[in-house]
């Protein structure tokens, strides 16, 4: 337990309105006042500048994950569930976990995916592109993935938006209970029961990413539990993100038309336009890890329990590591951003990512001439995820 | 340091390279273009392919199996002095080695 005051204070709130209204100020200041800050609101530290977070990312036996990566300890405070066995644990025991959810989501298993994201994106931009004015949410950023990832895990066609709910009950459950994590809570019963449910062998179609899981279970490399836990991190994590990124995405483009237009006339690729969209709107902007021992961080004594906010966004536009960091540029080599993390957590789900948003823009790279907002975009009020709840569009085709 | 030689299209860039990087990492962090590492030395994304010049093949490490399954999903071409470059770990056995650089990493 803490018995000083730390020197480097803030009573910036990451989780609060004002922060929201204005993230990257916010982060910004946080950065020039030091390298590990205090946040007085909540007795935790910040990390926001690049350095520091890969430096606690890049020490896992330091900073747990097992103890949580939202602001509770969960070696203190009652988890709303049953902890990932995947994130919210630490090599030796994590390190198995990982190998056989590397084995499923091998770059061949997920080069096979691409088939049958080609004709989902493809009606999905006709029906927009018949609109022209659409919403570049609800018509293309949020129906894209939610088809496309859980058709891959082999997840039932029913009821998906339940996925939605708990992805935000597992990105919003990191932060303080607040009345944003109060309301995505509301439904927890109904929906963790929902998704249990779904994470049953059974429950999952042949040959998709979820019954791969439990071919480990066959071979002994995981007990039926691990598998259900494990497919249970994919709907965790695989849904929301993906939206957001996609989201983010054609915010980017409708914002910055001279960006598409370098796009269109080949001056950058489309894979390396999107890892710029991760860095500049990174779709998870923080998490957290805990001390395991009293040690130092960059010259700031740290105290064994001590929470670790490590403000990935924010090191994400870091003007020790980037030129102009505030700048969407297709053609900058985003190489180092954290939008995926790093180490041995880094997102393990990263290429269906990259994959989902290669076929989408591929696809309106082709039909596309120009996008631009047809009205104010609405932020998702979140405690973690940064991301669209609305974007007004107009997309005009060749 | 290490020498580690990255020829690209017969154009040859020389860096020196601090032991426990990889030719990766060496590679990014200096501006070499030819070299993508989408997924950032995680064994997932096939795009720091490189070809070892025969006379430095003796110099590295065995493959492991990972590699090896990963290296059939490369872009360009995949020959037998195929190797990811996040997986070269620079030390003294690797100092001179000479990569080429594929046509393509995605």
């Amino acid at each position: 337990m803490r018995t000083d005051t730390p020197s480097v204070t803030s009573p910036i709130d990451p989780f609060g309105p004002e922060y929201r209204s204005d993230p990257y100020v916010f982060q910004e200041k946080l950065r020039d006042l030091g390298p590990v800050v205090w946040l007085s609101e909540y007795g935790v530290w910040a990390c926001a500048r690049h350095e520091e977070v890969v430096a606690v990312l890049g020490q896992p036996e330091a900073f747990s994950s097992r103890a949580g990566v939202g602001i509770s300890h969960l070696g203190r405070d009652r988890h709303w569930r049953k902890p990932s066995i995947l994130l919210e644990n630490d090599p030796p025991d994590h390190t198995r976990i990982r190998t056989a959810l590397m084995a499923v989501l091998s770059p061949r298993n997920v080069r096979r995916l691409r088939e049958a994201l080609e004709p989902q994106a493809t009606q999905i931009i006709d029906e927009a592109l018949d609109k022209q004015t659409v919403d570049g949410v609800s018509d293309i950023a949020l129906p894209f993935p939610l088809k496309a990832f859980p058709d891959a895990v082999g997840l039932t066609p029913d009821s998906r938006e339940n996925l939605l709910v708990y992805g935000r009950m597992v990105f919003d459950g990191m932060g303080p209970k607040n009345a944003i994590y109060d309301q995505v809570m509301a439904d927890a019963d109904r929906v963790t029961t929902w998704i249990d449910a779904q994470c049953k062998r059974d429950a999952l179609s042949p040959n998709g990413l979820g019954s791969q899981v439990y071919e480990a279970v066959d071979s002994g490399v995981l007990t039926n539990d691990e598998a259900a836990l494990t497919v249970r991190s994919f709907l965790s994590a695989g849904v929301d993100t993906t939206i957001h990124a996609i989201g983010n995405a054609l915010y980017c483009f409708a914002k910055y038309p001279d960006q598409w237009k370098a796009l269109r006339e080949n001056h950058a690729g489309i894979r390396q336009a999107f890892e710029e969209v991760l860095r500049l709107h990174s779709p998870f902007q923080m998490f957290f890890r805990t001390a395991t021992r009293n040690l130092d961080l960059a010259g700031t004594d740290v105290a064994r329990d001590d929470k670790v906010l490590l403000m990935v966004g924010s090191a994400n536009r870091d003007p020790r590591l980037w030129d102009s960091p505030e700048e969407f540029q297709v053609s900058r080599h985003p190489t180092g951003h954290l939008a995926f993390g790093r180490g041995v957590h880094t997102c393990v789900g990263q290429m269906i990512a990259r994959l989902e948003a290669d076929v989408l823009l591929t696809e309106m790279l082709q039909r596309v001439e120009s996008m631009e907002l047809d009205g104010d975009p609405i932020w998702q009020p979140s405690n973690t995820l940064h991301g669209l709840a609305s974007l007004p569009l107009r997309i005009n085709p060749k | 340091m290490a020498k580690v030689t990255y020829v690209d299209n017969g154009h040859e860039t020389v860096l020196d390279v601090a032991h426990r990087f990889s030719v990766m990492q060496a590679a990014v962090a200096q501006g070499i273009d030819g070299i993508v590492a989408e997924c950032g030395g995680n064994l997932m994304c096939a795009t720091c392919h490189v070809y070892v010049v025969p006379d430095s093949v003796e110099k590295l490490a065995q493959m492991s199996n990972d590699e090896d399954e990963l290296l059939d999903c490369v872009v360009s071409e995949r020959r037998a002095t195929s190797r990811l470059s996040c997986q070269l770990i620079v030390g003294d056995a690797l100092d001179g080695i000479v990569v080429e650089l594929p046509p393509e990493q995605i």
